[in-house]
């Protein structure tokens, strides 16, 4: 049996270390854990409200905008206001926009180079040995296309600062809808960005995506899980509050299922994180670091729905909506994620035209003293939830859960692992010197260890709400 | 090549529709055509941050910025884009340690978790034993040529080090004996790290303010290069953000906070905070976000541990400094040979920057002190000699009066 470490995994975000056992070229066991504590829920504490979706953001550079949705939605419930139908749909514009650059930077930065080869200098090399299939004309064309998909990620960037101003951190986004107005020059520069990148992902992402999938066949069943996958649902309709993207539950490929928010609990045996306190009401949630901790190996909480480990992403909202339930390996998570990228530029495309001119973006109103609420979205990678509690005008309680925490999570007190930990067992490796294949693996789950990483406690026992 | 007061002008006219970047390459080409200059090995470590520095800098990736990048900066090691990992990538690493040694810069990304000696933040491996981020960045530092924080968390703590900062975040500065070069803001803008970049390379360390931000981009504050100045001069106030006017009142950090984001605007110009009328948040300001916070209110109140202090109560000390200084400054000004100076040759006096801390403002007071003392002797010096002056005067005239004849006989 070989023991090997790897860490840092490289092209993810944030600091992650994978320990596998190897036997007879086999993955026999695996560990996945995230070396990065900051506490932010501790840092809400005491904060102006109002002040979340700013601070929240800062957890997350690379989905920053999907912290400021979590915790507007969160503040919504809790300060009992309603987004003017032009706020929502620019929040949505604005989200969607964030969602599109992070599935491009996600495959031609960070996942692409696990089948392509780059040129031979650094960062591009050294890189792990392994079979790399795809025919020297080939590779060069999905080179060519990487550098383009950079400065497509970066004009899906611009397009979402015309309405959120900056970004990474946007600015705009309020609890009743966006600062920024819709006037007819800023929906236009929007639309006209957005028809380069529809045209571009048709033609060139998604043929991308086919040819690496049509090299890598073994790949759709490399990386399965048991198939227990979960949304929130996202952009919600102005008024109706119904979601774009439904929200449900899939137990081991089942049917879909709605889901209960109630039914979320944390588990942190594997957790650098004290057990003697674990009052896993969010009302009292406090976080004692025990970096010391035996047996523990990650930042990271075990989330837990109904006692089972979930997956979220792109992958498991298409088996939820229907559209596609071929398999839960590798490469169905790259092609979904691919073809979400075209729906949801189709589904901007629909908001802006449902844009009134100069309407109201937001609308004023005075933050109640107490209140509380729960923010949920689905994020790029999965369910991003955003739980507060609000006295006297400030925030007292303040936890999120992130979708890193959902894939990536450590093993629970019953010894279940955590979606990815599950994928990787049983992966047949050609080299343990390189592991190419733990690489693929993991990074096809689209880690984002900056937002995972500090989590405070377990959200069982709030009041249970039903979306 | 330009010359570094014309680079430094390029620099601080950002021009509208684009990046910095794309100005950059024609100099940075003609300096390589000269062999002025050669690519700098380049470690980047992201520490306790959020990867939105390196998010940004991709932002500024255009064909040109690759170019420029792929020609000036060797980036080594930066595990976001390496394509190796594990004990290959910390490989590399080592590496350029040694080989490099003295003449690789380290570029840091994200606050330093000093907690429990750093445990709160491990990065690699060294022969199976896990090493901190505290730990390498100090090591790191030690050998490197230039050490540069991009990012308000690497620069002075940012969010991560925001009250009651459970991880005990700081600043690179805080941990490492040496000087660094800090770039901040939440994120840092891509102009800025580039430009300070291309700086380093053609001419050296840039011109650094007191808190060794460059002053290429830190040199003003966003108030004093609004667009919605006027509309704060003249009294127009919002009353919520997003409404028309200026925001001051609801929350608006552009008086304390130094950069040029009303100048260079955010991704490719598009926009920028208060255009899109949400107010500065202060997010490149060393006090961010305690300092800063809360968002909406014009007052902020600082978390302490003491509890949160309002402006307000910790105002009296503030004021005694602030009215010294401005005292200080307006007698500076008084001194009639400023004023003389100023009203012959038709300039009009130079605005001062409000200080941004009591540690500022001791400083500027101490200067301005300083200036006025040497400026009260010249005049009193001057004062004595024109009183001689009168007295000669004086002497003439009375003795012209008593011997009219003398003057007259001649």
């Amino acid at each position: 049996m070989t023991k090997k470490t790897i860490f840092p995994v490289s092209r993810v975000h944030e600091p992650l270390r994978a320990d596998v056992e190897i036997e007879n070229g086999q993955v026999v066991d695996a560990t996945v854990g995230a070396t990065l504590f900051r506490g932010f829920e501790n840092i809400m504490i005491g904060r102006d409200p109002r002040d979340a979706a700013l601070l929240t953001q800062r957890i997350c550079g690379i989905c920053s905008s999907a912290h400021a949705i979590a915790a507007a939605l969160a503040l919504q419930e809790a300060f009992h206001v309603e987004p003017t139908p032009n706020g929502q749909h620019l929040m949505n514009l604005i989200f969607a926009a964030d969602i599109i650059q992070n599935h491009l930077r996600h495959f031609y930065i960070l996942a692409i180079y696990d089948y392509v080869k780059g040129p031979n200098m650094p960062p591009y090399a050294p890189r792990p040995e392994g079979d790399y299939r795809l025919p020297q004309k080939r590779n060069e064309e999905l080179l060519a296309h990487s550098k383009e998909g950079m400065l497509k990620a970066m004009r899906a960037h611009e397009m979402l600062a015309i309405f959120g101003a900056k970004i990474p951190m946007q600015q705009t986004i309020l609890v009743t809808g966006v600062t920024e107005r819709a006037t007819v020059d800023r929906i236009s520069a929007y639309r006209s960005i957005l028809h380069e990148l529809i045209e571009w992902v048709e033609q060139v992402y998604l043929y991308d995506v086919a040819v690496v999938a049509d090299y890598y066949k073994d790949y759709y069943s490399i990386g399965s899980t048991t198939g227990n996958m979960m949304s929130y649902g996202m952009f919600p309709q102005p008024i109706t509050g119904k979601r774009e993207y439904a929200p449900g539950i899939i137990v081991a490929k089942g049917k879909t299922e709605p889901f209960d928010v109630a039914k979320i609990s944390e588990d942190i045996k594997y957790s650098w994180y004290q057990t003697d306190i674990i009052p896993r009401n969010p009302q009292e949630g406090t976080t004692t670091p025990h970096r010391d901790k035996k047996d523990a190996y990650s930042w990271i909480k075990a989330p837990r729905y109904a006692g089972k480990a979930f997956e979220g992403g792109p992958l498991a909202r298409s088996w939820i909506s229907g559209e596609y339930q071929r398999g839960t390996g590798v490469m169905d998570r790259i092609i979904t994620r691919a073809q979400e990228t075209l729906s949801i530029c189709k589904l901007a495309d629909g908001w802006l035209s449902q844009l009134s001119l100069d309407g109201p973006t937001f609308s004023n109103y005075t933050p109640p003293m107490q209140g509380e609420g729960i923010g949920l979205t689905d994020a790029m990678r999965g369910g991003l939830g955003h739980w507060l509690n609000i006295k006297d005008g400030k925030i007292v309680h303040y936890q999120i859960v992130t979708p890193t925490t959902w894939t990536f999570s450590p093993r629970d007190e019953q010894g279940q692992r955590g979606p990815v930990e599950e994928a990787l067992l049983g992966t047949a490796v050609e080299n343990t010197e390189d592991l190419i294949e733990v690489g693929r693996i993991i990074r096809s789950f689209d880690p984002c260890f900056t937002c995972a990483v500090h989590m405070i406690d377990a959200p069982a026992g709030t009041p249970s709400m039903i979306i | 090549m330009l010359s570094r007061r014309e680079f430094i002008q390029l620099c601080m006219s950002a021009t509208v529709g684009m990046s910095l970047t794309e100005y950059l390459i024609p100099v940075m080409q003609s300096a390589f055509a000269q062999n002025k200059i050669t690519k700098a090995p380049v470690i980047w470590l992201e520490l306790g941050s959020c990867t939105g520095e390196s998010v940004s800098l991709q932002n500024a990736i255009n064909p040109s910025l690759e170019q420029l990048l792929a020609e000036s900066l060797d980036i080594r090691y930066h595990w976001l884009i390496n394509v190796a990992s594990g004990d290959d990538v910390t490989k590399i690493l080592e590496d350029t340690l040694k080989e490099e040694e003295g003449n690789f810069w380290l570029i840091v990304e994200g606050s330093v978790m000093t907690a429990e000696n750093g445990r709160y933040n491990e990065i690699f491996m060294r022969n199976g034993k896990m090493v901190t981020g505290l730990e390498a960045v100090q090591e790191i530092a030690e050998k490197a040529k230039y050490v540069i924080a991009v990012g308000d968390c690497a620069a002075f703590g940012g969010p991560a080090a925001a009250y009651p900062n459970p991880g005990k975040a700081k600043g690179v500065w805080e941990v490492v004996n040496k000087q660094v070069i800090n770039i901040p803001g939440c994120p840092t803008h891509p102009d800025w790290m580039s430009g300070t970049f291309t700086h380093l390379l053609l001419y050296g360390i840039p011109q650094l303010d007191s808190y060794n931000r460059p002053l290429l981009f830190f040199s003003k504050t966003i108030h004093d290069l609004c667009q919605r100045r006027q509309q704060f001069e003249d009294g127009i106030f919002a009353d919520s953000p997003g409404s028309t006017g200026c925001l001051y009142k609801v929350g608006c950090k552009g008086p304390i906070t130094h950069a040029d984001c009303p100048l260079r605007q955010w991704n490719h110009s598009v926009n920028w905070p208060v255009k899109a009328g949400a107010p500065c948040i202060g997010c490149a300001s060393p006090h961010f976000p305690d300092g800063t916070s809360p968002f909406y209110k014009h007052l902020p109140d600082t978390p302490t541990s003491f509890g949160r202090l309002n402006i307000k109560k910790i105002s009296a000390g503030l004021v005694a400094f602030g009215i010294g200084g401005v005292g200080t400054h307006f007698a500076f000004a008084v001194v009639k040979k400023r004023i003389h100076k100023h009203y012959i040759k038709g300039t009009k006096p130079l605005e001062t920057i409000p200080p941004e801390t009591l540690e500022q403002a001791k400083q500027e007071l101490k200067e301005l002190t300083k200036q006025n003392q040497a400026l009260l002797s010249i005049t009193t010096k001057s004062d004595a000699k024109q009183a001689l002056q009168h007295r000669k005067w004086w002497r003439r005239k009375l003795a012209a009066f008593l011997h009219p004849k003398n003057k007259d006989g001649e």
